[in-house]
């Protein structure tokens, strides 16, 4: 049924409020449940996949035409797509890139994430953006719409759950790459002259090649890593990654960020990475109704009051009115006013909700990578 | 930062008349700016010749100058308005031209003028070849290499250089400079070529001069719409990619939005390289379009142009994500940031942000090489479409074939009439012309695989894998014939690819209403979803439809529908679609008209139309936009949808008038003159007896389908006849036959044209053998238009317009005055009584025109054409007589009466003259020679209080510059056939009158000089040289009369029409209009002629 492009096999999308939506299957044939949330970035639908962030989560693409560019290892965000399924209005039926290494229906079957194409995603958006975040699965038992809706119903909710533990590496690693450029054009990236230990909380790969495009040396450690280990390490700064689910439930990284802020080190931390900060800094944190998921969201910094376009991926917020007295605000959602980025008032210590490193997304924010070795600079002297 | 506070005022320019490359989008961004400056309390000064548009609406504007858009006449505006400040970014090339001219000549800073949107110096490093690269260089982006060259060996070269940079030898592009309208560029495939081109752009260029330019013929195209604001912010609104590669001009290539085959690393790399552009260049604020190409094979970028202003592409862009970019960008201009500005769609997010979508937009042009015989239909660097259609689906499928059928052009999805072996397809694709597409499609149904069709086309295989599957569709539903109405999931698989019920008829060998029936009776039915600019992450409170064949969720009953209709009283109006010769803004004009009159009047107002350049497609002017093909499958959807009171069809031109019958026999209520009336006045037969009911007079006729039949008519009618396809636009195909010969070898053509337009009619008159009329042709007959506007009851006379050249020149090619110049006050009298009874026995509700034609030999008035419906010169009369005519007509539609309105006829005190403006610098090859078939794509207005004046302003407006002869003398270069030599006598007394040195060729020599002018003999172009083309290219001439008759010194006379207009040379191909310029230039000799705004001439 549905489009060709969709492929043939027959399977359903059921949320936990009773919908169901018939579509055509493709990547992995075992069921799969998660939160659903919806991504309206037209671009990047590679490093949604396999940004850790997702972990737990179906992936809905606003964008109707995926697959377009098949797949291609230089654009992954990680090792592997951490979501637990991806539906799309339309997957491709060609690719076509000169830098594709392969198609995204194979991509995702080879590892495990389940999908689902001709869906009315809008349709889904709208329920989504209405009714808030639900759980939901794709499954390819499409004789029994009812029970997969039982079963979206008993998948466990985000909160509280540490999936930060799922996804951080076993071992610490070094990263010594710098940004994608388009071939031909003269590599610019300066030689590295600080060291920056980063907790991987479910680091995305841009982060570090923005990092290490800033000047950074980065060692990547996981995510239990106490912050006396850190601290033994040297390092001129200290940068907490993104990562999925509830920021509440990673107290142990909440307790290091804590040390580590006492220590004096310069910290840069990303959407959870920035959520961590705020409880360390004494802050609440609060999930949004249906998060921000997608590339275009401005965000003012409020000493400019220059507007930047953003890539965000976060349900969680820090709450505005738990920081006074212990950060300062730097950056506002111009959309809804939620807590974009802080700072600490003393400390060499800042962080932003959105995503810096883009990918996907605009490259407006990458300054604040600059900031942070600017930070590390001052610190040094 | 807020509004701005030291401007007060500011003076708008528009873009003038409608020509290839600019169209009605700068009446959509010039009436988004005019709305936009007087909501925020300036006092808005606006300028423009075009009086087909709604920024031209008297009610607009503080003051409006319909008038030319030249130095001296906006200097003149400029003294007596006293603008602060001056927005050149909404109108166009037009607009920075005319703005770089004011500054240059010292205007600007004379009265103290500031440019606010884009300085000049910006506008310089943005249209400055050289300018431009050094500033691409210094952000580090690449643009084609490419040098100037002044001989074949400078040009020989610069080839070699830049073949040792590429490593590619050929095609090289070559481009001719400062040529009129940027015409001329050319491709060398190989070394020979390259000598002859550049041998042959040397002579094209004034000032001998050609670039020599690096192809990236075959790399993918794109284009980014920037904005940028006073604080630095800049985002972008849409990305658009060419379905057609590098090679096809972006307005004449099928563009989609968003763009398709980038990766994200690859997108955001032109995003970073676009905003970085904007900043260099330095538009202060406002939009940009930035166009990229990119090598397939790896990725390299290069910039090939940026326009630092709104375009066509921004149109498109705001009509593709529903941005109001030229909205912005005037706000932006007067001191807004984006992030003070609400985004109007979603209310309470802002318009800082990038509009993201979840939907995709197809454009397909719209060509008229059908008008234009001898035109080399070859799509190249310089563009050639007349219009366009967009489409709006949630998959590339869906909006695809929505695309097709928008088209009009007898083709419903991808079927050819015509099916050429594969060979000559292969051959023709290769070389892109209008039909490429189709013969693409054909070529893949015929087994061309896609690899082969990329390396003939070198269109992406993301797309031509998409079409190869739409072809397989076909054949599918070809094979399922008639069966395919009882198989609900083909069906619907179908309607999901975007195929139309009558594709799906034509194959299944099926009717249309099967089809539909069938949907109906399996459920199948389209949903409506919103445009809402964030792909539903904020509610859409703005409704801005469009139509998708969705599937649903089981808990709920049907697919998710946003119409949301509201129980108010509502009419639907139907737009007009796209732009072709024949029709345009004008219809778009009267369908906004209809639509304001009736929201005022509390309706709700639902607008459907598929033309992305329209006001009518602004979310902003009906309550309600479906931005949906005009097909009766459509229309009946959304009807179905809406349920409204009724359907007005009179305003959108032949479009919705095609749809009048058979929406009408499918139950849908017409408001206005009913479907009937019309079919009276189309019907030839029954036009007949309605002009004998009324004791009037019409030429003799008949009607043939063959040859026979046609001599048969003509011999019994007496030559002169006019032939034509019946229910035709624009004059398709109309000829004027003196002879039997001559109706041989045309009346292959009308049958042939009669056949397709009545296939693209859509409606019940679709007719394989569609017949042609053969009419009695009236020699020396002035010509007479008349617009009424009637209640069923009472009738009104708009305005009673002259034409300038005589009975034979399509109604929309020439020239005409309102009032009337020359016909006795009696004949007037006698037309308009004739009109009224025309009126009065159709029982029109709205509008009608009507044509006369009164012979000079005084055989009495003739009605040449009666059409119950908005015509072409709406606009115009509404802005002469200062009655808003289709507002009134909408009103009476619904039920208003002109009694009620107090409408009353105006005879207005000043003259205005309507002109027209033709694209033949685009075609060449083309003769300029006026004829029965429109070729006209736009008009312009000269108004004042003379009529001489008013001529001369509506010559100046349409290039045509008059010239006046001060201490030194010019030349007339006067050239007639036998019948007007009589005519030329008191026109070169005029002219030597003036100033003027007469030169003629022998025979009209010999008249003048027997008549006693004194006059110079020139040889025509076989007597040896020089001869008069010669001296048309010394410069010698600087006006040319030349009308010619016969198909052998038609031919002869080609070289000096076509070399006249390449010099951009005024010439007057009738007497009747060579005469008014004469007088015109006396009149401008006489004294200057001043400036005066509508609001002046209307009150006083």
């Amino acid at each position: 049924m549905a489009d060709r492009a969709g492929g043939t096999a027959p399977a359903l999308l059921a949320l936990e409020d009773g919908s169901v939506y018939r579509g055509a299957g493709f990547g992995a044939v075992a069921e799969r449940a998660g939160e659903l949330v919806f991504n309206t970035a037209i671009t990047g639908y590679q490093e949604i996949l396999t940004d850790p962030s997702y972990r737990g989560q179906i992936v809905l693409m606003t964008a109707p035409e995926i697959g377009n560019v098949g797949v291609n290892a230089e654009d992954f965000e990680s090792a592997r797509p951490f979501c637990a399924g991806f539906v799309v209005r339309s997957l491709s039926p060609r690719v076509s890139s000169w830098r594709a290494e392969g198609d995204l229906g194979g991509f995702v079957a080879e590892h495990g994430v389940a999908g689902i194409a001709g869906i009315d995603t809008r349709a889904v958006t709208r329920r989504l953006r209405i009714g808030g975040a639900q759980r939901a699965v794709i499954t390819r038992q499409v004789d029994d719409p009812s029970g997969a809706v039982e079963r979206a119903r008993k998948h466990p909710t985000l909160e509280g759950r540490d999936l930060v533990k799922e996804v951080t590496s076993a071992k610490p690693f070094e990263w010594d790459q710098g940004p994608w450029q388009t071939p031909g054009t003269k590599r610019n990236d300066p030689p590295a002259r600080h060291r920056v230990v980063a907790y991987d909380y479910g680091i995305k790969r841009g982060i570090l090649r923005r990092l290490r495009h800033a000047g950074c040396h980065v060692f990547v450690v996981p995510a239990q890593t106490p912050a006396k280990d850190v601290l033994a390490e040297k390092p001129d700064g200290v940068f907490l990654s993104n990562g999925p689910g509830d920021p509440a439930a990673v107290a142990y990284a909440v307790a290091a960020a804590a040390e580590l802020c006492a220590a004096g080190k310069p910290i840069f931390g990303i959407c959870l990475g920035h959520q961590i900060l705020g409880l360390a800094l004494g802050g609440k944190t609060y999930k949004l109704k249906f998060g921000h998921h997608g590339a275009n969201h401005p965000v003012m910094d409020l000493t400019t009051r220059k507007v930047e376009i953003t890539s965000q991926n976060h349900g969680f917020a820090v709450d505005v009115d738990s920081l006074v007295g212990k950060a300062v605000l730097t950056h506002i959602n111009v959309n809804d006013n939620t807590v974009e980025g802080m700072r600490h008032d003393r400390l060499p210590v800042f962080s932003v909700q959105y995503h810096p490193e883009a990918s996907p997304g605009p490259n407006d924010p990458a300054y604040l990578f600059a900031r942070f070795a600017k930070l590390m600079d001052e610190a040094k002297r | 930062m807020p509004r701005r506070t030291d401007i007060r005022s500011v003076l708008l320019v528009g873009s003038g008349p409608i020509v290839i490359g600019q169209a009605c989008e700068f009446d959509y961004s010039g009436t988004q700016g005019v709305k936009a400056l007087r909501e925020e309390g300036f006092r808005v000064v606006l300028v423009n010749s075009n009086p087909a548009t709604i920024m031209t609406d008297p009610e607009l504007a503080d003051r409006t100058y319909v008038e030319p858009l030249t130095v001296d006449m906006v200097a003149k505006i400029i003294e007596r308005e006293r603008p602060d400040a001056l927005l050149p970014t909404l109108g166009g090339q037009t607009a920075l031209n005319l703005t770089i001219e004011l500054a240059k000549a010292g205007v600007l800073d004379e009265f103290g003028v500031r440019l606010i949107g884009a300085q000049v110096a910006a506008i310089e490093k943005a249209e400055d070849r050289d300018l431009f690269k050094q500033a691409m260089n210094n952000i580090g982006l690449e643009v084609p290499l490419s040098g100037y060259a002044h001989s074949l060996d400078e040009a020989r070269a610069i080839q070699v250089d830049m073949a040792a940079k590429t490593g590619t030898a050929y095609p090289v592009i070559l481009r001719p400079s400062f040529t009129l309208g940027g015409s001329g560029a050319a491709i060398a495939w190989n070394a020979e070529e390259f000598d002859a081109k550049v041998d042959w752009g040397l002579q094209q260029s004034p000032r001998h001069e050609v670039l020599v330019e690096q192809s990236v013929l075959g790399w993918k195209e794109y284009e980014l719409e920037v904005m940028r604001d006073g604080k630095d912010n800049a985002v972008v609104i849409c990305s658009i990619e060419n379905f057609d590669p590098m090679g096809v001009h972006t307005g004449d290539s099928i563009t989609i939005a968003p763009a398709m085959t980038l990766t994200d690393k690859e997108y955001q790399v032109m995003r970073d390289a676009a905003l970085a552009v904007i900043r260099e260049i330095g538009v202060e604020t406002g939009g940009s379009n930035i166009q990229f190409a990119i090598n397939p094979k790896n990725g390299e970028m290069v910039v090939i142009e940026m326009n630092p202003r709104v375009s066509r592409s921004s149109a498109l862009a705001s009509k593709a994500t529903g941005f109001p970019i030229a909205k912005i960008a005037t706000k932006l201009a007067v001191g807004y940031t984006l992030d003070e500005l609400p985004n109007d769609i979603t209310r309470e997010t802002k318009a800082c942000f990038e509009p993201t979508i979840d939907y995709v937009v197809t454009k397909i042009p719209r060509f008229a090489f059908e008008k234009f015989p001898g035109a080399d239909a070859t799509l190249g660097p310089q563009m050639k479409s007349v219009g366009e259609v967009m489409a709006i689906g949630r998959t590339f499928r869906e909006s695809f074939g929505k695309a097709l059928r928008s088209l009009e052009i007898g083709r419903w999805g991808l079927d050819l009439d015509r099916v050429p072996p594969l060979d000559e397809l292969e051959r023709v694709i290769h070389e892109p012309g209008p039909d490429r597409l189709w013969q693409l499609a054909e070529a893949l149904r015929q087994g061309l695989s896609i690899d082969d069709a990329f390396a003939l086309t070198a269109i992406d295989p993301w797309f031509l894998e998409h079409l190869q599957a739409l072809v397989r569709e076909d054949e599918a539903a070809r094979q399922d014939g008639r069966k395919l109405l009882d198989d609900p999931v083909s069906l619907l698989r179908r309607k999901r690819m975007g195929m139309s019920d009558r594709r799906l008829m034509k194959l299944a060998g099926v009717k249309e209403e099967d089809v539909r029936q069938a949907r109906l009776r399996h459920g199948i039915r389209p949903v409506q979803k919103r445009v809402d600019t964030c792909a539903a992450e904020f509610e859409a409170y703005t409704p801005y439809l469009y139509s998708s064949y969705e599937t649903g969720n089981e808990a709920e009953p049907a697919a998710e529908s946003e119409a949301r209709p509201t129980g108010k009283k509502k009419i639907v109006i139907l737009g007009g679609g796209p732009n072709r010769i024949g029709q345009g803004i004008e219809f778009d004009y009267c369908c906004v008209h209809a639509v304001m009159a009736l929201r005022e009047d509390g309706y709700e107002t639902i607008m459907v139309n598929c033309n992305p350049e329209t006001v009518s497609t602004d979310y902003d002017t009906a309550d309600r936009l479906y931005f949906e093909p005009l097909t009766r499958e459509d229309v009946l959807e959304i009807v179905d949808a809406e349920q409204p009171e009724g359907v007005i069809v009179q305003f959108g031109g032949q479009t919705p008038l095609r749809l009048a019958v058979p929406l009408q026999k499918a139950g849908v209520r017409l408001l206005g003159t009913s479907a009937d009336a019309i079919d009276r006045a189309e019907d030839r037969q029954r036009f007949g007896e309605l002009v004998a009911k009324l004791g009037l007079r019409a030429p003799a006729w008949g009607t043939a389908h063959g040859l026979d039949e046609a001599r048969a008519i003509a011999e019994r009618i007496g030559y002169p006849v006019m032939v034509r396809p019946s229910y035709v636009l624009g004059g398709r195909a109309m000829e004027i036959v003196y002879d039997a010969a001559g109706l041989e070898t045309l009346v292959g053509r009308a049958l042939e044209a009669a056949r397709r337009e009545s296939l693209a009619s859509g409606g019940g008159k679709g007719d394989e053998s569609a017949p042609i009329l053969v009419d009695q042709f009236l020699d020396d007959a002035i010509e007479v238009d008349a617009d009424v506007v009637a209640d069923g009851h009472d009738v009104v006379i708009g305005g009673v317009m002259e034409h300038i050249e005589e009975a034979g020149i399509h109604s929309g090619d020439s020239a005409c005055a309102l009032p009337p110049f020359s016909l006795p006050a009696a004949t007037v009298e006698a037309i308009k009584e004739q009109a009224r009874a025309l009126a009065r026995e159709l029982d029109v509700r709205g509008l009608m025109n009507v044509q006369f034609a009164v012979p000079r030999d005084g055989r009495g008035i003739f009605i040449l054409e009666v059409n119950p419906r908005a015509s072409r010169t709406v606009p115009f009369v509404s802005k002469v007589i200062g009655v808003p005519l289709a507002k009134i007509a909408a009103r009476i539609a619904a039920g208003k009466t002109l009694r009620e309105m107090a409408v009353r006829e105006v005879t207005p005190k000043h003259v205005a003259v309507k002109e027209a403006v033709f694209p033949f610098v685009k075609f060449g090859g083309v003769d300029v020679l006026l004829g029965p078939e429109m070729r006209s794509t736009g008009e312009v207005m000269g108004i004042d209080r003379d009529f001489e004046a008013a001529f001369a302003k509506s010559q100046l407006a349409a290039a045509m510059r008059l010239p006046v002869p001060t201490d030194t003398p010019l030349c007339a270069f006067i050239a007639v056939k036998d019948s007007d030599k009589q005519a030329a006598i008191p026109v070169a007394r005029t002219l030597i009158a003036q100033g003027f040195h007469i030169l003629a060729t022998e025979g009209t020599h010999a008249r003048l000089a027997g008549a006693g002018i004194p006059c110079e003999r020139v040889n025509k172009v076989h007597e040896g040289r020089p001869n008069c083309v010669d001296r048309i290219v010394d410069g010698d001439v600087h006006l040319v009369v030349n009308t010619t008759a016969g198909s052998v010194s038609v031919r002869d006379s080609f070289s000096i029409r076509r070399t006249t207009l390449m010099r951009g040379l005024p010439y007057y191909t009738t007497m009747s209009a060579a005469r008014t310029a004469a007088d015109a230039i006396a009149r401008l000799k006489s004294g200057a002629i001043a400036v005066r705004s509508l609001q002046e001439y209307q009150h006083g």
